[in-house]
């Protein structure tokens, strides 16, 4: 089996995001790293060799400029076989569409069974690149999964839901996106860390895989910031000094709004 | 609450890619494996067996041992700044680490051929935990003292004593032990030697072999230190570390072990000082005292800056220590300054943040008191502090001697 997964490096999630007043961007030069919902992605792959599959081969698929290697090592260690990394300058600013365009193209020609991507990336969170992926692919997609079964020519999928589980099966090859929930992704071991530098590593330009550059990066984009702001406040935050009567207060007002009987 | 910028042992540092990736995974590791569960697990003095387990599929017990018997062969600069965050997240994962570190670089240093195939793979797989002891009832920093013996009788030896403060003595099947095979040899230390001792983990009664309960301590729970006693117990002459034609060189054997493993103190001092500034230095900005938090008023600042000083100094020294010794060279004056000076450092560290944290400091609801009941260990392990001075200063007296 073949499994593709698309990881993304994005900037420290732990780190308070900086917007460039100028772009509108997020400013990316500070720490960055691995998407960290992209580990459960690469988790479920490496059960997916260790347990049914285990001829399995696993590819980490990313575009980013030339730095972003060390999220693709990263990736590598904690259980991919070789990466496909697309870096051209030209796919700096690409929007979600062109982003997804060009991630198409480099996963049309590894002709994968099935592709993996996190529920979203930390730093934009958008939750909507399987779907942009998989709709330039025309192939079926299921997100969410909270878990992924593999048949003969198709994968079962349980989608977690507000009101529970779906279940979906799908024919491959599809784009599946896998909730955090799905696994409790290993930490990598140290030898895979050393090792991943050894791993065969594919740098891909727009140009090898036929993209106009006219189509992607800020060029292409056809979406565009026009402004941001921060969210109004609630205002309707009730503090609770503690006198003694505190955990009264608290129930009265659980009670209030019906949480507790 | 996260800090904007986060305190660690290696940020900052000159280090190569593969070294900081080796060190995020290991911090990763420490504040959602460890940080969460110390405290709970050294009030009931229970040993971390899951942490253990999770350091084990990291490969993380192998880190020093040579490629070619399954260890990593990672540089001492490395393993320094790993056991730092190690010790960050709590001591005693430290101490399980060391013991494996200590032996194995002993045997891979001195061990003959099948030695080192006997026991490098399983200790670099973390299939079997070791320990190393020297100390005895009567005899610590004065090691050459140590009065347990082995006499040769036919194909084995014999021994009778006892050790002291044998730190993973139960649950090691391996124990590098230091015995005197020649009491009249001068100068002493002519007359000891190493000895490989098989035993069977968790079990108190082996015959001639006894291990004691763990002895209690003030801190430092969590892995258990023992006395072990020997009575008549027979080895194979082939125990000897580094084959027969080594007997009497023992005692070199483990002070090569204790050169690095001196660094490796120094590293978890650091470790404890870092954790002492990074509860510190948060606290310091939520507690308000006189309508503004702690750490604007300047007597708190004072204590701020000198543990981050303080802290910025040890990683230097570790550097220094570390990277002398992986050029080849000796290093132990280095590697004593860095275990003076970043373990004295540490029990300030532990004492500045149990004022800075007040009442809570010396509450058991918080990690600070830990800290401070772990880090004088720091000061007496591996060597005291004062014999750390005595070396440096015979070091330097030679290495400068007039001509």
């Amino acid at each position: 089996m073949r499994i593709a997964i698309c990881v993304k490096e994005v900037p420290d999630p732990t780190a308070e995001k900086r917007i460039d007043e100028g772009t509108k961007r997020l400013v990316r030069s500070g720490e960055n790293t691995l998407n960290p919902y992209d580990r459960h992605a690469i988790e479920a792959a490496v059960r997916i060799k260790e347990g049914p599959a285990p001829d399995t081969e696993i590819t980490i698929v990313t575009v980013g400029p030339a730095t972003a290697t060390r999220s693709v090592d990263r990736a590598l260690a904690q259980g991919g076989d070789q990466s496909v990394h697309v870096a051209d300058d030209a796919a700096a600013g690409s929007d979600l569409l062109g982003t997804a365009r060009i991630l198409a193209a480099a996963l049309k020609r590894g002709g994968y069974d099935l592709i993996l991507l996190g529920q979203q990336a930390a730093d934009s969170e958008s939750y909507v690149m399987a779907g942009l992926v998989a709709e330039l692919l025309e192939l079926p997609c299921v997100t969410q999964a909270a878990s992924i079964e593999l048949g003969d020519g198709s994968v079962t999928v349980k989608r977690q839901v507000e009101s529970g589980y779906d279940t979906v099966k799908a024919t491959t090859p599809c784009v599946v996106s896998v909730s955090d929930a799905i696994n409790d992704p290993r930490y990598p071991p140290l030898p895979a860390i050393m090792g991943a530098k050894r791993k065969p590593h594919e740098v891909l330009t727009l140009a090898d895989l036929g993209i106009d550059a006219s189509t992607v990066g800020a060029a292409g984009a056809a979406t565009s910031v026009a402004a941001l702001s921060k969210p109004e406040g609630r205002g309707d935050t009730i503090v609770i000094e503690d006198d003694g009567s505190a955990a009264a207060q608290i129930l009265a007002f659980l009670v209030e709004k019906k949480v507790v009987a | 609450m996260p800090l904007k910028e986060r305190i660690s042992a290696f940020d900052g540092l000159d280090i190569t890619p593969e070294q900081r990736e080796i060190l995020e995974a290991i911090r990763e590791f420490v504040d959602r494996e460890i940080i969460p569960v110390a405290k709970e697990l050294e009030a009931k003095n229970e040993f971390p067996t899951k942490i253990v387990e999770g350091l084990r599929d990291m490969g993380a017990f192998g880190m020093r041992i040579p490629t070619e018997y399954g260890g990593l062969g990672l540089d001492l600069v490395t393993y320094a700044l790993v056991i730092a965050e190690l010790t960050r997240g709590w001591m005693a994962v430290s101490g399980i680490v060391n013991g494996q570190y200590i032996v194995g670089g002993m045997v891979a240093a001195h061990g003959t051929e099948e030695q080192k195939a006997n026991y490098l793979p399983r200790l670099a797989a973390g299939e079997i935990r070791s320990c190393f002891s020297m100390t005895e009832p009567g005899a610590g920093s004065d090691v050459q003292s140590i009065l347990t013996t082995a006499r040769r009788d036919g194909d084995e030896y014999v021994i009778n004593g006892s050790k002291m403060w044998v730190t993973n003595g139960d649950r090691a099947s391996v124990i590098a032990l230091l015995v005197k095979t020649d009491s009249d040899v001068q100068p002493r230390y002519k007359g000891m030697t190493a000895l490989l001792i098989d035993k069977l983990p968790q079990v108190a009664d082996q015959g001639g072999m006894k291990i004691s309960p763990p002895l209690g301590k003030l801190g430092y729970h969590g892995v258990e230190s023992v006395e072990i006693s020997f009575e008549d117990y027979r080895v194979p002459a082939s125990a000897v570390l580094g084959g027969e034609d080594k007997v009497g060189t023992g005692f070199l054997q483990m002070m090569s072990g204790i050169e690095t493993g001196r660094i490796n103190v120094a590293s978890r001092g650091l470790g404890i000082s870092l954790r002492a500034f990074e509860l510190s230095i948060e606290y310091a900005q939520q507690r308000e005292a006189f309508g503004k938090p702690i750490g604007h008023h300047q007597l708190i600042q004072k204590k701020l800056a000198d543990m981050a000083t303080r802290i910025e100094a040890s990683k230097h020294l570790i550097l220094a220590a570390a990277r002398r010794k992986d050029s080849g060279q000796r290093a132990d004056i280095e590697a004593g300054m860095a275990k003076l000076f970043a373990t004295e450092s540490c029990q300030r560290c532990a004492e500045e943040a149990m004022r800075i944290f007040g009442g809570y400091g010396y509450s058991t609801e918080y990690e600070v008191e830990r800290l401070y009941r772990d880090a004088p260990l720091m000061m007496i392990g591996e060597g005291t502090n004062e014999i750390q001075e005595t070396i440096i200063a015979k070091g330097l007296l030679k290495r400068h001697e007039l001509i």
